[in-house]
Parts: C-alpha cells; sequence; structure tokens
C-alpha cells in the first residue's frame, strides 16, 4: 500500500503483526472497497424469500417511496428532494435527509433503498477522497458517477436498490449523472427519480429553459416537488433545496409541502 | 424497446440506434449514444440490460485495445466478433450473465466490410442486414424487399430512412430519433441523427370530419 510505504512501515506478509492468522490479516490489511460476504452464503436465493414475492411471511419492504429531481441550467445544478420515508403503506418518517453530501463540490440524492443509498454514497465519498490524495485534484463528476456505477455493478442481482443523481462542478461546469442499482449511468440535463418522478417531471419539462435564474430555478424545482407530493402518496414531508454552484454546494431552503399548499393556493 | 440497426453496403457498414434510454415508463434521456468504438474500424452496437450493456462493451473494447497495444495490429472483425461471442457464451452459464444483444460492425483490408449479428445466449451470424429489437417484426420485411447487393452509401441512408418511417408508422412505442454511424476503410464516421420523415396529415378516403352539435 502507497502509505504503507511513506510511512516506511515492512510488513513481510503480516505474519510478525498477526501471528500466523493469514487470513484475518489479508481482510484487515486489503482496503475494503466493498462488502464482506461469508464464503458460504449466496446472497441472492436467501434475500429472495424475504422479498415482496418471497415465501417468508416477514418480508422486507424498501423505503422506496420517494421524488428527488435535479437539473443543470446556466447558473449550476438545482437538486430539490422530499423528505417522507415509506415501509409499505407506512410512513415511517417526514424528515429524512435524501440529500447526501459526499464532500463541498459532489451531492447525491436518495431513491430506493435508504441504507443503499447513504452506505454506497458514503463508500464513494472516501473513494473520491482517495483520488484527491493520489491525484492532487479534485475528481471529476464523471468520474465519481462511474466509481460509483461500476462498484454497485459488482452487486447486480443481489438485491441492491438505489436510484440516485450525482450532482456536482468540475472543470467541465456543472454536471449530472444518473447512476442506479441496474449499472445504469446516463448524462443529461435534467432528472428525476422515485415513484413520484413522473409527475414531478409533468412540472420541471414545462417551465424548463437552460436561462432560468438562480430564483426562477429554485422555485420550479420547489414547484414540481410539490406537485409530485401532492399526487403520490409515497412522498411528502418537506422540500429541500439544494444549489451547486462554482464555489460548492449551498442548502437554499426547506419548506413543508402542507403550507407550500396553501401558499400556492393563494397566489392564484 | 430498443432498436438496433445494421446494414452492409459495398464497401462500409451503416449502424444505427434508437436514441431513448428508458426505466419502466419513463425516457430519461432521448439522446443516447448506444454505440461504442472498438477500434478504429470496429463498431459495437448494443441493447439490453441497462448497466450490462455499457460494462460489456467496455470490456470488449479494452481488450481490443490491449491486443492492439501487446501486437501493434489491430483484430480483424471475425476475430474480434469471434472474441465477443466467445466471452457472451462463457458468461452465459456463470452467476452474472451478460444480458446484452449486439451487432458488430467493421471493416479490414483482407475482407472488407462485415456485419455480425450476436446475442445474449452467445449466438453468431454474419449477415448482410441484421435488426434488434420489437423493431425487428417492422424492419425485416423492408430490408427483404428492397435491399440490394453492394449499396452505396446514399442508398443505404435510404434504405435506413424507409425503416425508420416503418418503426414511426406502426411501432407503439415512440423512437423519434436514431444516432447513425458508418464504418469504412477511413474510420468510423458520425452522421447526422435521423428522424421519421414528417408527412402533411391528410384525410384519409372514406372518413368525414362530423360537426357535434
Amino acid at each position: 500500500m502507497a502509505l504503507e510505504e511513506i510511512a516506511g512501515l515492512k510488513f513481510s506478509n503480516g505474519s510478525d503483526l498477526f501471528k500466523g492468522d493469514r487470513l484475518l490479516a489479508d481482510d484487515c490489511l486489503q482496503a475494503s472497497f466493498n462488502l464482506q460476504i461469508p464464503r458460504f452464503c449466496d446472497p441472492v436465493q436467501f434475500l429472495k424469500q424475504y422479498s415482496e414475492d418471497g415465501d417468508s411471511n416477514v418480508k422486507i419492504q424498501f423505503d422506496h417511496g420517494t421524488t428527488t429531481l435535479a437539473f443543470k441550467f446556466q447558473q449550476g445544478v438545482i437538486i430539490a428532494v422530499d423528505s417522507r420515508a415509506t415501509a409499505g403503506q407506512w410512513i415511517a418518517s417526514q424528515t429524512v435527509k435524501k440529500v447526501i453530501e459526499i464532500n463541498r463540490f459532489l451531492l447525491g440524492t436518495m431513491a430506493g433503498g435508504a441504507a443503499d443509498c447513504s452506505f454506497w454514497e458514503r463508500l464513494l465519498a472516501k473513494q473520491c477522497r482517495l483520488y484527491e490524495l493520489r491525484n492532487k485534484e479534485r475528481i471529476s463528476v464523471a468520474a465519481a458517477s462511474k466509481l460509483l456505477a461500476n462498484m454497485v455493478y459488482g452487486y447486480k442481482g443481489m438485491g441492491l436498490s438505489m436510484g440516485t443523481m450525482i450532482c456536482g462542478w468540475d472543470k467541465r461546469g456543472p454536471g449530472l449523472y444518473y447512476v442506479d442499482s441496474d449499472g445504469t449511468r446516463l448524462a443529461n440535463y435534467t432528472f428525476s427519480v422515485g415513484s413520484g418522478s413522473t409527475y414531478a417531471y409533468g412540472v420541471l419539462d414545462s417551465g424548463y429553459r437552460w436561462d432560468l435564474s438562480v430564483d426562477e430555478a429554485v422555485a420550479l424545482g420547489r414547484r414540481a416537488i410539490y406537485h409530485a407530493t401532492h399526487r403520490d402518496a409515497y412522498s411528502g414531508g418537506v422540500v429541500n433545496i439544494y444549489h451547486m454552484k462554482e464555489t460548492g454546494w449551498v442548502k437554499v431552503s426547506q419548506d413543508d409541502v402542507f403550507d407550500l399548499h396553501y401558499k400556492y393556493l393563494r397566489k392564484e | 424497446m430498443e432498436c438496433l440497426i445494421g446494414i452492409r453496403g459495398k464497401d462500409f457498414v451503416l449502424m444505427a440506434g434508437d436514441s431513448v434510454a428508458g426505466r419502466s415508463v419513463v425516457a430519461m434521456k432521448k439522446d443516447h449514444d448506444k454505440m461504442y468504438q472498438l477500434s478504429n474500424r470496429l463498431l459495437m452496437a448494443a441493447c439490453g440490460e441497462g448497466g450490462d450493456t455499457v460494462q460489456f462493451a467496455e470490456y470488449i473494447a479494452k481488450n481490443i485495445q490491449l491486443y492492439r497495444m501487446r501486437n501493434g495490429y489491430d483484430l480483424s472483425t471475425k476475430a474480434a466478433a469471434s472474441f465477443t461471442r466467445r466471452n457472451l457464451a462463457d458468461y452465459l452459464r456463470s452467476s452474472t450473465p451478460y444480458f446484452v444483444n449486439l451487432l458488430i460492425g467493421g471493416y479490414d483490408d483482407s475482407d472488407g466490410a462485415d456485419l455480425y449479428y450476436m446475442d445474449y445466449l452467445g449466438s453468431m451470424v454474419k449477415l448482410p442486414f441484421g435488426v434488434h429489437g420489437y423493431g425487428s417484426f417492422f424492419v425485416l420485411s423492408v430490408m427483404d424487399r428492397y435491399y440490394k447487393e453492394d449499396m452505396t452509401r446514399d442508398e443505404a441512408l435510404v434504405l435506413l430512412q424507409r425503416c425508420i418511417d416503418e418503426i414511426h408508422e406502426r411501432f407503439i412505442i415512440n423512437l423519434n430519433s436514431f444516432k447513425v454511424k458508418i464504418v469504412d476503410k477511413e474510420g468510423i464516421h458520425v452522421m447526422k441523427d435521423l428522424r421519421p420523415t414528417t408527412k402533411q396529415p391528410e384525410e384519409t378516403p372514406g372518413t368525414q370530419s362530423m360537426d357535434i352539435v
């Protein structure tokens, strides 16, 4: 390992440190870029019985309901998300943070399994930091999203559920990528992910222009999420808005959709 | 819901793919390029499962480049297609099969222009024209009717436009833009995107507009 050499340490096969327990040594010393799965276990078969159409009486219900959106425009990237988490028909929480702060210049959104999104994006944050240390330069949005896509592709078919948008600002300007647990990675100007995404697309597509002002763009994002929460039962709570600028991201606002409903009603 | 079309001409291969990247009912990206450059004169169009297409295409492309670096010359189209097919077939009965359907088009000095059609089960055949996806149900007969050996580039583009128009006419999914590339002796050329020809709306005989009072 690089750090080991710089620090002048010498691990001759690790046998000194761990006194003969080679397997333990290997596990500890290897950079863990992946989940340690017990060797005898087949995750796909094991999880199938606990999925929606499985045999078990106890079913794992992923927190799928959500509306998240992001779009690029001339002043950067706007990210707008709701904050409801549902487990089947139960509203587990109205105050979930669905925007994950990877670093000052990278944000990720959460849709699908909450644990999957936070875990893998946190691991992505570690990888991005390592890239910065090794290359003395911030990682590009394209590279960061590719790292994430490749990481989750290794677990394809094992039940990961993640639909995220990686947003950032790099040398090429504002960047926006959609990455999901199938291994899909797409670049585009606007994306919306989640059960309420179709409703959000409706408002977003009708109001979108490249040359929106920051205030107009924020208002559009807020409106799109509000309309999705109105029609989709699995989205709601508050609308969180972030703006990715050249100097990094800023959290713009947090508004309860209940209040927004009456505010919009009064304006019309 | 994806459609890939390949047409072999006199000394070139014309390849086209629809440019919609969709997830369930949503079109997430409308200018998506499904063709991957394997080498200077080798082009692969891939459709199928989300992550598999990109991962498999990049894996094959990198290996083709590696061959070039090690040996100083490019693999022939036939060899590259066989290599690709072997990988598909080997992974088929593993725990991570690649669910991708491919068209590989290339030009070499010994064999000229060649088009290979491959499916996710690892079967491969050399064809004068090939189509993947639901579009094939509509387009293969058009090809059978109008394809000729040794077509020029313009003739091939006219045939491709006919195919796209037929897909637009009868296929229930809206595929209104196709990315087009040509592979020939000089390399890979990116052509303008093709769209279905817009027709003026006309009254079909036998219908009458009714004023509802």
